[in-house]
């Protein structure tokens, strides 16, 4: 008995011994984890995720400090992705997939007063002091940075409507 | 995108449906039943009938129990077929209790655990039947002989109900053992082939049935001509029956030409215990066989090869259930790795090569 | 002649196709029903898009007269098609108009009113001698006639005939098997203009540089076959197949394998192996264009279903709202369960009959709820009927399976791609599961995918292409400060110096 219990601890031992040995020789250098989900998030730098920018939202993410679901122009895509990434399983029912918006300048109450496109992480909107701004659609990502500097609020938000050529069958209705 | 309401095609249908496919294979079972009805008598038909309604009762519970609507769930036909395919492979004269117990454990542990129809990955009668074998095993291999519904010696309505529901059948009086029971034992006491088959099992009395057995594991004329049925009808297909059969044929002929008094022959090994019944209603069974045919082919001859292998070698004299269910665990990875070819690719799944385009022509 | 007829008795040897379904064919609604010309409709609504490829741009502005043939609108791009007038009148307005799409979504349309008069352009000539035309001059008519797939790819038809330049090519192959259920167009074409089909048959071959030419129609049509054969009887390079009825034997891919044994290799054309297939209807607008010069401006529909009152073949205008279409059949004798654009295999749901015929629709079924037979879905059963029916050797109940847990990368590593959609899948499934549904949902979905990914990759550029510029323009800002700061250094160092110099003056004075 005795015999049995002073061999289990030595083994536990050892076994301590050589994986904390093991933990510092093959230690890494900071996370890699980090820049590989950096690459994974969209890249424009919106600040919807209430962090300052992608870089900080992915260090979040790698250090388990921030959900997954944290990105809304992510989409589910994005949360699936993570997950397998983290290798964690994540409820997708609470994200909502965020219809993409574009920003439109609704041209006759817009002064040229420059503040928006200063701010467009994409440079998607275009125009000089007193002249009028108007937004090349497919830059925009609807991070809504020009939304809140806008004095006369002239800029609306619309949801980009499906055309033929992006048009594809919706998933058929789920059964009982 | 998310606008449910456009309803993509065909529109038009070939006309088949769930409820349909069910209520086929219950009607190649149906001359066997009968006959088996004719057997046994009264008792087998209480029996059926208490196995029967239980599976239905069962299924309505476990609807209820995971919320799914009753319509159309019970009706679709799949409670009521696996009840009739587990009472087939009962004792005919066994308490009712042994077919509540079986039901249960066929629709709830064998397919509602899994997340109803279609997602079970064991065949849900088959579970049921082990299990109450391995549970029970004195009532489950207490067969009577056959004493037809018509003869003087069967027990008539009344006395089968005692027999049934009862505490059972005063059965040393008419216990009788299968044919491969009896061959197993004469076998280990020592005595060698022909003398153990004796006159009673003749391959004749095999095929036409008047053996004792389950219901199911009598005649099998009228198993095969349900088997043939359905192919007919194109809800099953050939591969299965005619791998496991074949299989079992010729493993069997190997060894009866090695020592023919130590190993029964072909015949009847097809012919005795559920071989006919596994091969066409059981092995075949569509939510737990594999999809492709070269998996089906595959998985009729493993369990062609575990019949044979269990019935000669293993403690029980019938294989059929254990082989069923240990193929049945193998079919995701049969499913896996044995995928049809698809067209324009090779084997491996790489585009065909050919292509006979031109280098662009020089420009002048 | 002896030759010909030698060579034609030979019987021509035929491979099997996996798989396929047989449904009931339908086609004694309208198979007898000869061609008609369906009487001009008050207004003609004309897509800009009414082909694979970019949509064609319009040339003609609100108010304009046009006549019957003239070019209306011109192809964009490699693959695109022009637009023509089908029929002289007013341009009444180009703006969005429902589109002819089972989505109920507008497309940009020219709305022509016709003026009755019905007078072609003046430069609409025939061509002499169109046989000595060169390939590329075909090919090229056959563009600017707007003709594209008529069979409902639309896959516009001269980008296909110029296949012959980049590919070894064996032989031509016309798709006249009409494999839909109700569908009867073809068949009447080819019955009633069969010398017509054939010279556009061998307008194509030679457009293609090939020589042999396999004509195929499957074997219910037998008035069709022999119709064809009557009128090759002079040309042995052609001959008329009749194919086994099965579906899906008009599928391209399908087709060729029957008639040669050759799979098309994944993600290839059927030039791979050396043939180029055209449907019968198409050969009958090259026919058009290069004998007559008259552009795409019409076709032939059939108008079919339980739900309408007489189902007919009608030769119809491009742009004539369907409903003209219904009311010419007699209307509805009840409310249809579905309309559908096409056969009911791989047809769209139409959201109304005010959408225009377009050079694609070769069929408008009215349908009842007893030809639909469409039921509640039950789950899947795993009964492998869907895996038998397939004719392209996939597995669609573990594709489904897979899409409806999300795991769109699964179903595509088990052949998704590889799907031509021809609904015998959805056709045998007892649980009646919409599978189809669930594999155009899933390319969709992963289409849409590709494409924001592609966006998310150029907003990424655009992000650090912006920040590289406020950086420079930074940078430029600060070496100009510094700059300014050296000037104003040394411009004060000389200022001191020289009032040095002065003070020494001074001093010596």
């Amino acid at each position: 008995m005795m015999a049995s219990i002073v061999f289990i601890a030595l083994l536990g031992l050892i076994m301590g011994a050589l994986l904390g040995y093991a933990a510092r020789i093959f230690a890494v250098e900071g996370n890699p984890l980090e820049g590989e989900i950096e690459d994974m998030l969209p890249g424009s730098q919106c600040g919807q995720c209430g962090f300052p920018g992608c870089g900080p939202a992915a260090r979040a993410v790698a250090n388990g400090e921030a959900p997954l679901t944290l990105c809304p122009p992510g989409g589910k895509a994005l949360v699936e992705s993570l997950a397998q990434k983290l290798g964690v399983s994540v409820d997708l029912s609470g994200v909502e997939e965020q219809q993409p918006r574009v920003a439109f300048i609704h041209e006759n109450l817009c002064v040229g007063c420059t503040k928006c496109f200063k701010r467009c992480p994409t440079d998607a909107i275009l125009g000089g002091p007193r002249q009028i701004h108007a937004v090349f659609s497919d830059a925009c990502t609807g991070c809504e940075k020009c939304f809140g500097v806008c004095p006369t609020e002239c800029i609306e938000m619309r949801r980009i409507e499906p055309t033929l050529q992006t048009w594809y069958w919706p998933e058929p209705a789920r059964a009982a | 995108m998310s606008d449910h309401s456009i309803v993509g095609g065909p529109f038009t249908h070939g006309g088949n449906s769930i409820p349909r496919t069910m209520q086929l294979v219950m009607l190649a079972l149906l001359p066997a039943t009968l006959f088996g009805f004719y057997l046994f008598g009264w008792p087998a038909i209480y029996l059926f009938m208490v196995t029967v309604l239980s599976a239905m009762g069962a299924e309505a519970l476990a609807l209820a129990i995971a919320g799914k609507p009753q319509r159309p769930f019970l009706m679709d036909g799949s409670a009521l077929l696996t009840g009739w395919l587990l009472a087939m492979t009962l004792p005919p004269w066994a308490p009712w209790w042994i077919g509540v117990i079986g039901a249960l454990l066929a629709i709830i542990i064998g397919k509602h655990v899994f997340g109803g129809i279609g997602q079970n990955l064991f065949n849900p009668a088959m579970v049921a039947r082990v299990a109450l074998l391995i549970s029970f095993p004195l009532e489950m291999t207490l067969f009577t002989a056959p004493s037809p519904i018509t003869s003087a010696a069967a027990p008539g309505l009344f006395d089968s109900l005692a027999i049934t529901f009862g505490l059972g059948a005063d059965l040393d009086a008419v216990s009788s053992a299968t044919p491969l029971g009896h061959v197993k034992t004469e076998l280990g006491r020592g005595l060698m082939l022909p003398q153990a088959l004796g006159d009673a099992h003749s391959e004749w009395n095999l095929g036409v049935g008047s053996i004792s057995g389950s219901l199911g594991e009598t005649s099998a004329v009228l198993i095969l001509l349900g088997g043939l049925f359905l192919l007919y009808k194109r809800i099953i297909s050939w591969h299965i029956p005619l791998a496991m059969l074949g299989t079992l044929f010729v493993l069997a002929t190997l060894f009866h030409l090695i020592d023919p008094e130590r190993y029964l022959g072909p015949m009847s090994h097809l012919l005795s215990g559920a071989a006919l019944l596994g091969a066409f209603f059981i092995a075949t069974d569509l939510v737990t066989s594999p999809v492709s045919i070269r998996g089906q082919l595959i998985f009729g001859a493993g369990c062609g090869l575990l019949v044979y292998v269990i019935r000669t070698w293993a403690g029980y004299p019938e294989g059929v259930a254990f082989a069923v269910l240990l193929m049945n665990a193998c079919t995701p990875l049969i499913d896996h790795y044995f995928k049809p070819r698809i067209y324009g690719r090779d084997r491996k799944g790489q585009p065909l090569n050919q292509t006979s385009r031109q280098s662009a022509p020089e420009k002048p | 002649m002896l030759a010909g007829s030698l060579f034609r008795s030979e019987p021509f040897r035929l491979f099997r196709i996996r798989g396929g379904v047989h449904p009931d064919d339908r086609k004694a609604l309208s198979a007898d029903q000869s061609i008609v010309d369906l009487p001009m409709p008050a207004l003609l609504h004309i897509p800009l898009q009414q082909h694979i490829g970019a949509p064609a741009a319009s040339l003609v502005t609100r108010g304009q007269m046009v006549r019957k043939g003239q070019l209306l609108a011109r192809s964009q791009g490699l693959i695109s098609a022009p637009v023509h007038a089908p029929t002289s009148g007013r341009i009444v307005g180009v703006g969005s108009y429902p589109a002819h799409h089972a989505s109920g979504l507008s497309v940009r349309t020219i709305t022509l009113q016709p003026d009755g008069l019905d007078e072609w352009i003046d430069d609409i000539e025939p061509v002499v001698e169109p046989f000595t035309l060169a390939p590329e001059e075909i090919a090229r008519r056959v563009a600017e006639a707007g003709i594209v797939g008529m069979g409902g790819a639309t896959f516009p038809s001269a980008v296909k005939l110029n296949l012959g330049k980049r590919y070894a090519l064996k032989g031509l192959v016309i798709n006249g098997a009409e494999c839909e259920p109700y569908l009867t167009c073809d068949d009447r074409l080819m019955q009633e203009h069969s010398s017509e089909v054939l010279t556009g048959t061998l307008l194509m071959a030679r457009a293609l540089g090939v020589s042999e030419i396999l004509f195929a129609i499957e074997n219910n049509k037998p008035a069709a076959i022999e119709a064809m054969r009557q009128a090759a009887a002079a040309f042995p390079e052609l001959r008329v197949i009749g194919l086994p009825t099965r579906y899906p034997m008009g599928s391209e891919k399908h087709l060729v394998q029957a008639l040669t044994g050759q799979e098309t290799p994944a993600r290839g054309l059927t030039a791979d192996i050396g043939y180029v297939v055209h449907n019968a209807a198409t050969a009958k607008a090259v026919h058009d264009a290069l004998i007559h010069g008259q552009p795409l401006i019409s076709r032939v529909m059939t108008v079919s279903g339980n739900a309408i009152r007489q189902p007919r073949n009608l030769r119809v205008l491009i742009g004539t709202p369907l409903d003209n279409l219904v009311e010419f059949c007699g209307g509805f004798n009840a409310e249809p369960a579905r309309l559908v654009s096409g056969g009911p295999m791989m047809g769209q749901p139409l959201p109304g009959t005010r959408v225009p015929a377009v050079k694609g629709s070769n069929g408008l079924l009215a349908l009842s709820a007893q030809e639909t037979l469409a039921a509640p879905e039950m789950p899947c059963i795993r009964c492998a009927s869907c895996v038998q029916a397939c004719p392209c050797g996939l597995v669609p109940l573990d594709m489904a399976a897979n899409i409806r847990a999300g795991s769109l990368d699964a179903s595509v590593s088990i052949g998704l791609l590889d799907c031509i959609g021809c609904g015998s899948c959805s056709y045998v499934c007892p649980a009646h599961i919409p599978l189809v549904q669930y594999f155009n949902y899933a390319k969709g979905e992963l289409a849409a995918r590709q494409r924001n990914q592609h966006k998310q990759g150029e907003t990424k550029r655009l992000a650090e292409a912006r920040n590289t510029r406020l950086e420079a323009i930074k940078k430029a800002k600060r070496e100009q400060m510094l700059k300014r700061k050296r000037e104003m250094e040394a411009k004060k160092q000389s200022e001191q110096a020289q009032q040095k110099v002065a003070e020494t003056i001074e001093d010596g004075a």
